[in-house]
């Protein structure tokens, strides 16, 4: 029956319903706006926040009713807080530990996923649904005895327990990344390997000629997630790193925060340099941010 | 072939399998054991049978940090869960300049925790923060918002609605993944927008809402950023959640053994209540297969 109604209602006789829907239709486009408005300025407004009091000075701050534009802008705040402490240094402490966290779970998780994916050996598949069942793990179980771990080994106050499970297929979601590239391998052809294989190619040449290459997206996502885990992690740094010159920005933030509790001026422009460079990163990549969230989303 | 694909099968997955033996299951074991012993750091653990489990029976200040912990869940995932499929649902609605909308929602998911947790600091200043300054200016009574036992809690689930651009843009996902003609059905029988919705929309997106729900309620279980920073579990034990009691205990107090006993509770009631919420899905989720007719 609604096969039959359908295509009469978009013929001859559509035009009056339309004709008399425009009017509703309009303010409900409008209402559409207003309600998405509404929603973004109280999404924005913290940031706006930030960034005003971020140039400020301390004087404009504390007047009653409040005031929104800096005046003078108050760039002194970036430099004075950036170099109270050396936060120069806790950038270049982060970034070492990302990068050696990112290459180590990309490669460990993508050699993973190959062998998971596209070779056949036995007990491959209780294997994979073992490694999967950690996820539903809370990170407190495991984190006393790592920590006894890693202090048995002598290794606090060092990257290695911030970036040594990475190389191991663990950080940052370590299994989801393993999980979110053997989807997205299994999605290119076999005759590929096969025809490899043929020409007498090794398992690791068709992982590191066929499969890689053909992989960039999926890679970008997990380098992107990986990134981002081991930037804004704080549990981690916290619990391993002690002396002031291996912190990282996240923690090295924190103990600003202690020391000038009441100095928002710096305290703002110390977050807003800290926030900066994720949301640079995600202005450049967003394409992939949101295809990565989207893939995360639609695992289950 | 066949034993060099099985040769390089293994060798290439034993990173992960050494990882999950070396990160997972080695401390999930070590963990279980320490959580039957009395243990400082430094000295040798003795064993005590189920009394640190037994303890926290009469810890006046576990059952503060569970009904704290519980409370925030409860506050939090369900509004976020609102919050975010209501914008995905604008959203959805073809709207102009999707692409700066979803990053203006998206963005705060990107502030570093603890950067995020300094600015809500300033934002929550009983004297010239942004909420009490909004609120004087329109002639309503300030709030002490993390400073008070009784806001302290809602001040915090109030931060984390903020984040909930990683939900929406999940939502929005699957609101697309709506098969257009189920909408077009329901129009030709004469339903409007409302009946869309109840009918099409809202049963189409409940594994969606159910994958959230999960994330979601597993995810604020195990929230700590905001305690160990802004509120040190205060005022009055008002923000003591789980975890940071359990950091408190293992790293301040150094029962390591006490500690580990809460962590594998904590571990026990996640499954439990995962289960239960699974359990519960089959009489609300809707799923292809088994609702086709």
């Amino acid at each position: 029956m609604t096969a039959v109604a359908a295509p009469d209602r978009t013929g001859a006789r559509g035009v009056a319903p339309t004709e008399g829907l425009r009017k509703p239709r309009r303010y409900g486009r409008i209402l559409l706006y207003l309600a998405l408005v509404a929603g973004a300025l109280p999404t924005l407004l913290p940031f706006v926040w930030l960034v005003r009091s971020a140039l400020m000075q301390d004087a404009q701050m504390f007047v009653s009713p409040p005031e929104w534009i800096p005046a003078p802008f108050q760039w002194s705040n970036f430099s004075e807080a950036l170099t109270t402490q050396p936060f120069g240094r806790y950038f270049v402490n982060t970034l070492v530990i990302a990068v050696i966290s990112v290459l180590g779970t990309v490669l460990t998780c993508a050699v993973a996923a190959f062998s998971f994916s596209r070779l056949r050996w036995r007990g491959r598949n209780v294997v994979f649904a073992l490694l999967l069942s950690g996820v539903m793990l809370p990170y407190a179980v495991t984190l006393i005895p790592t920590f006894v771990m890693w202090q048995e080994l002598g290794a606090l106050d060092t990257i290695a327990p911030l970036t040594v499970p990475s190389w191991f297929a663990g950080a940052g979601g370590g299994v989801f990344n393993i999980f979110l590239l053997r989807q997205f391998f299994l999605t290119i052809p076999f005759e590929l390997d096969e025809a490899a294989y043929i020409d007498g190619a090794s398992p690791w040449r068709v992982f590191w000629t066929i499969v890689m290459p053909l992989s960039k997206p999926a890679i970008i996502v997990v380098t992107i997630f990986t990134f981002i885990g081991t930037w804004n992690d704080f549990l981690g740094p916290l619990l391993y790193l002690q002396s002031e010159e291996n912190y990282t920005l996240s923690l090295g933030l924190a103990s600003f925060q202690s020391m000038y509790l009441t100095q928002w001026g710096y305290l703002m422009a110390a977050s807003a340099a800290v926030i900066a460079p994720i949301i640079a990163l995600f202005f450049v990549l967003q394409r992939y941010f949101i295809e990565g969230v989207t893939l995360t989303g639609i695992k289950n | 072939m066949r034993r060099l694909e099985t040769r390089w099968g293994i060798l290439m997955a034993m990173p992960a399998i050494l990882g999950f033996l070396i990160f997972t299951i080695g401390p999930m074991v070590a963990s279980a054991f320490f959580s039957f012993t009395d243990w400082t750091i430094g000295a040798s653990p003795s064993f005590v049978g189920l009394d640190n489990y037994a303890a926290m029976a009469g810890d006046e200040l576990f059952w503060k940090s569970l009904t704290t912990t519980t409370y925030y869940t409860l506050g939090s995932v369900p509004l976020v869960l609102i919050v975010s499929f209501a914008v995905a649902m604008l959203l959805n609605e073809k709207v102009r300049g999707l692409a700066v909308w979803r990053t203006i929602f998206y963005l705060p998911t990107l502030v570093p925790a603890i950067a995020n947790v300094v600015l809500w600091i300033w934002i929550f200043n009983p004297d010239f923060g942004l909420l009490n300054s909004l609120l004087r200016q329109g002639g309503l009574p300030a709030s002490q918002w993390i400073y008070a036992e009784s806001t302290a809690v809602p001040s915090l689930i109030i931060m984390s609605t903020w984040g909930f651009g990683n939900t929406m843009v999940i939502f929005l996902a699957g609101l697309q993944g709506v098969p257009r003609h189920l909408y077009e059905a329901v129009s030709i029988d004469g339903g409007g927008p409302w009946r869309r919705f109840w009918h099409v929309t809202l049963p189409m997106m409940t594994p969606t809402i159910f994958y959230n729900l999960v994330v979601g309620v597993v995810g604020t279980f195990q929230v700590f950023n905001q305690a160990y920073v802004m509120t040190e579990g205060g005022p009055n034990h008002a923000t003591l959640f789980y975890v940071y009691y359990l950091f408190r205990k293992a790293f301040t107090e150094s029962e390591m053994g006490y500690a580990s006993a809460l962590a594998w509770t904590l571990f026990m009631i996640i499954m439990v209540v995962t289960f239960l919420m699974f359990r519960n899905a089959r009489r609300w989720v809707y799923y292809e297969m088994a609702g086709a007719r």
